[in-house]
Parts: C-alpha cells; sequence; structure tokens
C-alpha cells in the first residue's frame, strides 16, 4: 500500500510490523521520532515488545545485547553521538554474534556541535564488526529494515546490521512509500531462532567469556568470518524480497546508467538521488556519465565494484565524512579493491558536512570535475575556500 | 592441535573454525574449572568455634567459595577464594581472620 510519511515513520512502520521482542532506545535528533512512533505503539497495545526506556545510548546497546543473548529479537535506533556512545557495546554485540537490528539517522559527530546529516558516525563505526547498508530514500529504509533482520538472523551471519539513513533529508521528509501488509512482513521475517539462549536454564552457557591471547586472535577471526558470510546471504535475501515486494534488489549496489558511462560518480545515502537527475540532465547534452551507490558498505563488497567501475576514464569517490590525516574511508576502500589491477583515474570528494546542502549544480561540478582530474586528487565541493 | 602445558587448566588449543559462534561456552560453569585460589596473597581462616552461621560471608563471597551444608558452613574452598577478605570484613563476630599467604596457594 502506498503512503506518504516521513523515514521516520517507515522505519517505525517497519519495526511495528516486525514486532521484536525488546526494543531498548534513547532519543536524539534526528532518531527520535522512530523512537517515539514505537514507544506509542507499545502505549497503544499494537505491539507486544518490551520497551526498555534506557538512561543513554549506552545501556541501551547494553540493554540489546543482554536481551539478544537471553534468546530474544531485538531492534535500536540512534544517531551520531549516541552511536558514538554505543560503540564500545556495538563492538562487543558483535563479537558476540548477536543479531542486533539498528538503524542509524545519520548525524555530523560534534565537535564542533551540530544535528544535520553526514555519515561521520557511520564511518566511527565502520571497523565494528555490523554490518552497514545505505538508503538513498525512506522506501528503502523501509525495504532494508525488513531485510536487514533476515540478514541478521541468519545462522551464517549473526551480526548486528545497521540501515544508515541521512539524517533530516530523510528522517524529516515525507516521501511515497509502498509498504507491504503485515501477513507478507511475518512471513518474510519469520521466526527467529537464537542460538545458545541464556532463558534456556536446562542448558547454561557462558556468554562473553574473557579470552587470553591464547584465544582472542582466533575469535577475531571466526568473527570475519560472519562478516565473509554475509554478501551471499544479502544477495538471496534481496532476491526474495524483490519478488515478494515487486521492487529491484539485485546487488550490493545500484548501477545507474553505468554500462557505458565514462565518468562515474560514486556515492552512498540520500545525494544519490540528487546525482540522479544529474546524471539524467547531462545524458540529455549527450555527456556519458553514471552513478554507482553504495547499498552494502560493510562486508564491502570490493571484487564487485572494481569490476563495475573498471574501464572507465574518471571516478568522483564522494565521503560524506572525513577520515584526518588521510584520503575518504570509501575512497580508500574502493582504490584498494584496485590494488594490482588496471583502473580509472580516482578522485576522491569530500561533501556534505554537518548537513551542508548538496544541490544538483555541486553534483554537475563533480562530473566537470572528472574532465581534468589528477589521479588521486582530494576535493571539497560545497565549500567557502 | 596441542595441549598446553604448566597450566592449572589442561586446554586443547583449538583452531578458530572449531569455535562455537560468539565465543561462547556450552555447558557453563567455567569458573569452577578456572581455579583462581592460586592468585590469593592473603588467606582467610575460619575459627568454626567463633562462627555462628549467620551466612553473611557466603552471601558476601564473589567468587562462591563459603561452603555450607544445612544451611551451616563447613569450610572455605581455596581452590578458588582469591583472598579479597570481604567473608573477613562482614563476618559479625570476627570468625574469619586474613593472614598472609606463603609460598603461594595451598
Amino acid at each position: 500500500m502506498k503512503k506518504v510519511m516521513t523515514g521516520h515513520k517507515a522505519v517505525a512502520e517497519a519495526m511495528r510490523q516486525i514486532e521484536p521482542d525488546v526494543v531498548a532506545v534513547y532519543p536524539i535528533t534526528p532518531q527520535s521520532e522512530i523512537a517515539e512512533y514505537y514507544a506509542q505503539y507499545v502505549a497503544d497495545g499494537i505491539v507486544r515488545t518490551e520497551l526498555v526506556p534506557v538512561e543513554s545510548e549506552h545501556s541501551a546497546m547494553s540493554a540489546c545485547v543482554g536481551a539478544a543473548a537471553a534468546g530474544a529479537r531485538v531492534i535500536t535506533a540512534t544517531a551520531s553521538q549516541g552511536l558514538a556512545l554505543m560503540v564500545e557495546i556495538l563492538y562487543i554485540a558483535a563479537s558476540m554474534r548477536l543479531p542486533i537490528v539498528m538503524a542509524l539517522a545519520n548525524r555530523a559527530l560534534s565537535g564542533p556541535i551540530n544535528i544535520h546529516c553526514d555519515h561521520s558516525d557511520a564511518y566511527l563505526a565502520r571497523d565494528s564488526g555490523a554490518v552497514q547498508i545505505f538508503a538513498e530514500s525512506a522506501q528503502e529504509a523501509y525495504d532494508y529494515m525488513l531485510m536487514a533482520q533476515r540478514i541478521a538472523e541468519h545462522k551464517n551471519v549473526r551480526l548486528p546490521v545497521i540501515v544508515n539513513l541521512d539524517g533530516f533529508t530523510l528522517t524529516h521528509s515525507s516521501q511515497v512509500v509502498e509498504t507491504l501488509s503485515d501477513e507478507v512482513v511475518k512471513g518474510f521475517v519469520g521466526d527467529y531462532e537464537p542460538f545458545y539462549p541464556l532463558l534456556d536454564v536446562d542448558n547454561p552457557t557462558v556468554w562473553g567469556p574473557f579470552a587470553m591471547p591464547d584465544y582472542y586472535f582466533e575469535l577475531k577471526r571466526a568473527q570475519q568470518a560472519g562478516m565473509e558470510a554475509v554478501p551471499e546471504v544479502f544477495l538471496g535475501v534481496q532476491g526474495e524480497y524483490s519478488k515478494l515486494s515487486g521492487r529491484n534488489y539485485k546487488g550490493f549496489f545500484e548501477a545507474y546508467k553505468l554500462d557505458d558511462a565514462e565518468r562515474v560518480i560514486v556515492v552512498m545515502g540520500s545525494t544519490a538521488g540528487t546525482a540522479k537527475v544529474v546524471v539524467n540532465e547531462l545524458r540529455e547534452k549527450g555527456e556519458r556519465v553514471g552513478l554507482l551507490k553504495v547499498w552494502l558498505w560493510r562486508p564491502f563488497p570490493r571484487k564487485e565494484i572494481a569490476d563495475a567501475l573498471a574501464g572507465k576514464k574518471a571516478v568522483a569517490i564522494m565521503d560524506r565524512a572525513i577520515s584526518f590525516g588521510n584520503m575518504g574511508a570509501l575512497y580508500l576502500d574502493i582504490t584498494s579493491a584496485f590494488a594490482g589491477r588496471e583502473g580509472p583515474v580516482f578522485v576522491n570528494y569530500i561533501y556534505g558536512l554537518g548537513g551542508r546542502d548538496v544541490p544538483a549544480e555541486h553534483i554537475v561540478q563533480v562530473f566537470e570535475g572528472l574532465k581534468d582530474a589528477e589521479p588521486g586528487e582530494l576535493r571539497y565541493i560545497g565549500l567557502r575556500e | 592441535m596441542r595441549r598446553r602445558k604448566g597450566c592449572t587448566l589442561a586446554v586443547e588449543l583449538r583452531s578458530w573454525k572449531e569455535l562455537p559462534i560468539g565465543g561462547v561456552v556450552p555447558g557453563g560453569a567455567t569458573p569452577e574449572l578456572n581455579k583462581t585460589g592460586s592468585w590469593r596473597s592473603q588467606r582467610p581462616i575460619w575459627d568454626s568455634e567463633k562462627c555462628i552461621h549467620c551466612l553473611m560471608c557466603w552471601l558476601h563471597c564473589p567468587d562462591d567459595s563459603i561452603f555450607i551444608k544445612d544451611q551451616k558452613v563447613t569450610g572455605i574452598d581455596y581452590e578458588h577464594c582469591k583472598g579479597c577478605g570481604v567473608c573477613a570484613a562482614v563476618c559479625p563476630v570476627d570468625a574469619i581472620e586474613m593472614v598472609p599467604e606463603r609460598g603461594g596457594a595451598r
């Protein structure tokens, strides 16, 4: 059914349909309405979820870990500083292989304090062991919240999954979102089968034990195996979901007019929508431009993205966060995928920090800039020089 | 696989492929296997004459190292007691005295 709703509502709607056992959440701009909508569903008796209104995000993620280890299906949501506070426990959740799903309303990290969108919060959790997916629209946020549940809980994965949606741009703006029926969603996500649930008192287990130098390394390698299992599971879940929804989710990224493109932009999140408009306009003028929009950022689909970009003339990799002292993280991901292989001219663009608007003109400038790009340049778009 | 020597626990060092998911230890009860008594520098000595069996020591012991039977204290589990001294501190009749260990745990 098609409805007009904000990104918040789209995420809350997906959560209502999944109806997890536990939601432990602490409100923070621009995520608060997700928590508020869900608290309302609980108060109204629409869902049977145990809502844990904690005193901080550190506690939110800790409660999620406890509940997930007990055997519950768990969802949370946060943004920016909230994620920063969660990160300590997020690493632990990943190491304990707990399938906690999280909506992250992307917001710049302090300081200076700011409430608007960039991806510095997602980048902070880059190496946490959580799977990270980026949504372009409220529709994709809804869809990936449902798919995230299946990916996280797959027996070979069992990892936290973060669904990123741009703060304000997606969370607070109203868009048309087509939702599935409650019945279809319930059938798609299925029943959760926890492993070694702590509430199974007849089969006691120790969770989160201390690991000395003789075991820590092996446990981290075993954790990597969960990440290695993601790509196959991701594609399988996409395929199943596409059939159910009639929408076309196929692959780790969306290739938009990419096949015959010479100049390409790679971007994550809502900016891809603006870039599509620009690609269409420039195509009408006969320019061979295209877009690669990353859906799955962690684990990073190195080979598939390198294959898709091989043979292009010039590629602008756009990072909505600074990795201080180096090029942007997405730039490094992609260029390292070309190690030992002939590749296009790559340029790194830092853009949109702290909610700086990314109008179509900026995307035009990026495509224009690719005509005379030096390999390995670090540029800033939308910045006053 | 090889066996680690010189340790209170004879542990098989396993490949990462053989580990239960998430580092979970099925079966639990790992503290029982880990003989933490060797960590102790102060040893609690329990005086059965003075003891009134109020079980305050048993209640407070962080390592479950006070032996009881039929709600009466019967002794101290020196294989696991780390010598923290909480039992001596909470005892209302000074029936537990902390004395220095000599030559490690016995």
